[in-house]
């Protein structure tokens, strides 16, 4: 690459690659900071039409947003389905997870290729059936439903990023502990889990986010007990816009936060759950 | 491996994996089963194509289903364009690439609806980009792109929107690839004097293909069923597959037919996973 020695070829280079980062920054980041301006905006500023930049800001959309239109109601209700989905693909993917990353037996590779066949199965083919289960089971338009819904869709992913933490944590680790004497169980718990803490907490924040931004099933399956996504997809476009920008704010900003702690994480982990 | 199974009973990993297995059975399995019934039974408790055939006839079907193909041909190709200039850009390892890299996936964290909420700030009639062009006089009255008659305006938004929020999705995928290829063969391209263009054809190119391939895969899968961003930007003016299953589960509470939609997504689905499987031959399995 550096075998150009010519300073002004490597300046052209160093213009193009700071021109082109510029252009990068701005397309992605554009929508998230105007829209940040716009929940804050006073609707007088946005109604006009000549004032590109607001100059007065207010609370009062988010004030009217989650007490008249109850979204604080709709925000708890995203917060107990998502923590629900974390914990129980959680229970379940942990070891699940184990098995794949420590065993070797036969019908491996079938677990492991069903779980990437369901990834490739659309949502939209088990709302329907699932709402006339949960139906049956009692728990349609519960927080249960959705969660239970969410972790079908979560859990296939997470049992393959678990196997694949749990591989990146070596064996040699646990095998010194159990010659010492710990059983399987407590080698497990006290070398392997504190070891590949890190990736699994950012595991549980992406079960976390995946559940929280998830729309379709959430709206299938609630009437009342709607999570965010699907009480803003099921009200906002009825409301006048400036609660339309807030409503989108409040719903981009948690999972932001939450990416921006995962970020060392973030190609490994949408690498596994997207190939 | 092998020594750490000695002594141990075989049954273990099965044990492990068991409570998983139930639960996918239960909710994904049983529900699977579920929609073929109510897709191949009709009201009348016959079974056959009868809801097939109804929802044939209906013209909004083919609507959809036109939609869903156009948007996907539209946006895929775009997208996997991109995200591979993208990753090649990235992967150039410029000083401050990391910050660049985070800031190109803020898309992923988001959902569909607000990444929809997002562009209609900026497209609505008094969003940010008609605000700047009479600002700047380009324009006396803003431009509409939002509303009735106007649904091949917003399928531009609607494509702009998904490539801004999906295309680090591939991104990601095409970035991983990049990161593992070893230097030792553009070391050794250097002492054969390739040129760049010689080395991206024959190094980078054929070693990121498997994960181009299944790049494109995930992408056509997810275009079959984009739901959030068309719903939101432009309800039913642009019938969608996915748009339909809601409307007959949601608003009609027709279970039937909304079934049957999903079923045929799903159909489509598969169908498309197993020809790309078979006919180009991805790695998929190499986690």
């Amino acid at each position: 690459m550096m075998s150009q020695k010519i300073p002004i070829a490597l300046k052209i280079r160093q213009l193009v690659t700071i021109f082109l980062v510029g252009i990068i920054v701005i397309w992605f980041l554009s929508p998230v900071v105007l829209i940040t301006i716009s929940a804050f905006a006073s609707p007088g500023d946005y109604y006009q039409i000549e004032k590109v930049i607001p100059t007065h800001f207010t609370l009062n959309q988010f004030k009217s947003l989650f007490f008249g239109l109850e979204a604080w109601k709709a925000i708890l209700t995203s917060i107990k389905v998502a923590g629900l989905t974390m914990l129980l693909s959680f229970i379940l993917g942990l070891p699940a997870g184990y098995a794949l990353s420590r065993y070797i037996f036969p019908g491996k590779n079938f677990l492991k290729l069903l779980c990437l066949a369901t990834k490739m199965l659309p949502l939209m083919v088990l709302a329907v059936p699932l709402l006339i289960i949960f139906m049956k089971m009692g728990v349609s338009d519960t927080i249960w439903g959705t969660s239970l819904a969410h972790t079908a869709m979560v859990l296939p992913i997470i049992i393959l990023i678990f196997s694949s933490i749990l591989s990146g944590v070596s064996v040699d680790y646990e095998e010194a502990a159990m010659i010492f004497g710990l059983s399987r169980l407590h080698a497990f718990f006290r070398i392997t889990i504190p070891l590949a803490l890190p990736g699994l907490a950012a595991s549980a924040i992406f079960a976390f986010v995946l559940s929280w931004n998830e729309v379709f099933v959430a709206t299938i399956l609630t009437l009342t007990n709607r999570t965010l996504p699907a009480h803003i997809l099921k009200t906002a476009m009825a409301s006048p816009d400036y609660l339309k920008f807030t409503a989108g704010f409040i719903m981009a900003a948690p999972a932001m936060v939450f990416i921006f702690f995962v970020r060392k994480h973030l190609v490994t982990m949408w690498g596994i759950s997207l190939k | 491996m092998i020594s750490f199974n000695q002594g141990e009973k075989k049954w273990i990993p099965y044990l492990l994996f068991l409570p998983a297995l139930i639960y996918l059975a239960g909710f994904i399995g049983y529900p699977l089963v579920k929609t073929l019934q109510l897709a191949f039974i009709s009201e009348k408790g016959k079974v056959g194509m009868e809801n097939f055939i109804t929802l044939t006839r209906d013209s909004t079907f083919w609507k959809a289903l036109k939609n869903t193909l156009y948007l996907l041909m539209v946006i895929v190709p775009l997208q996997v364009i991109l995200a591979f200039l993208l990753a090649l850009f990235v992967n150039g390892r410029f000083k401050g690439y990391m910050t660049v890299l985070y800031i190109i996936c803020i898309p992923l964290a988001l959902s569909d609806v607000s990444a929809a909420l997002m562009s209609y700030n900026i497209f609505t009639s008094h969003g940010f980009l008609n605000k700047l062009l009479i600002k700047f006089g380009f324009i006396d009255a803003p431009i509409y792109f939002f509303g009735l008659g106007l649904s091949s305006r917003a399928f531009w938004v609607i494509v702009l929107t998904e490539l801004w929020r999906a295309t680090p999705l591939v991104f990601v995928i095409l970035l991983a690839s990049l990161q593992v290829i070893s230097k030792d063969y553009f070391e050794a391209a250097d002492v054969f004097g390739f040129s760049s263009w010689q080395k991206f054809f024959h190094i980078t190119l054929p070693l990121t293909m498997p994960s181009l391939q299944s790049a494109l895969l995930i992408r056509t899968l997810f275009a079959f069923q984009i739901f959030g961003v068309v719903w939101l930007l432009s309800g039913r003016d642009i019938p969608i597959l996915a748009g339909e299953v809601y409307y007959q589960q949601a608003e009609l509470s027709n279970f039937r037919l909304a079934a049957t939609y999903g079923f045929i997504i799903a159909f489509i689905c598969i169908l498309i996973s197993w020809v790309y499987l078979t006919f180009l031959k991805t790695k998929h399995s190499e986690l």
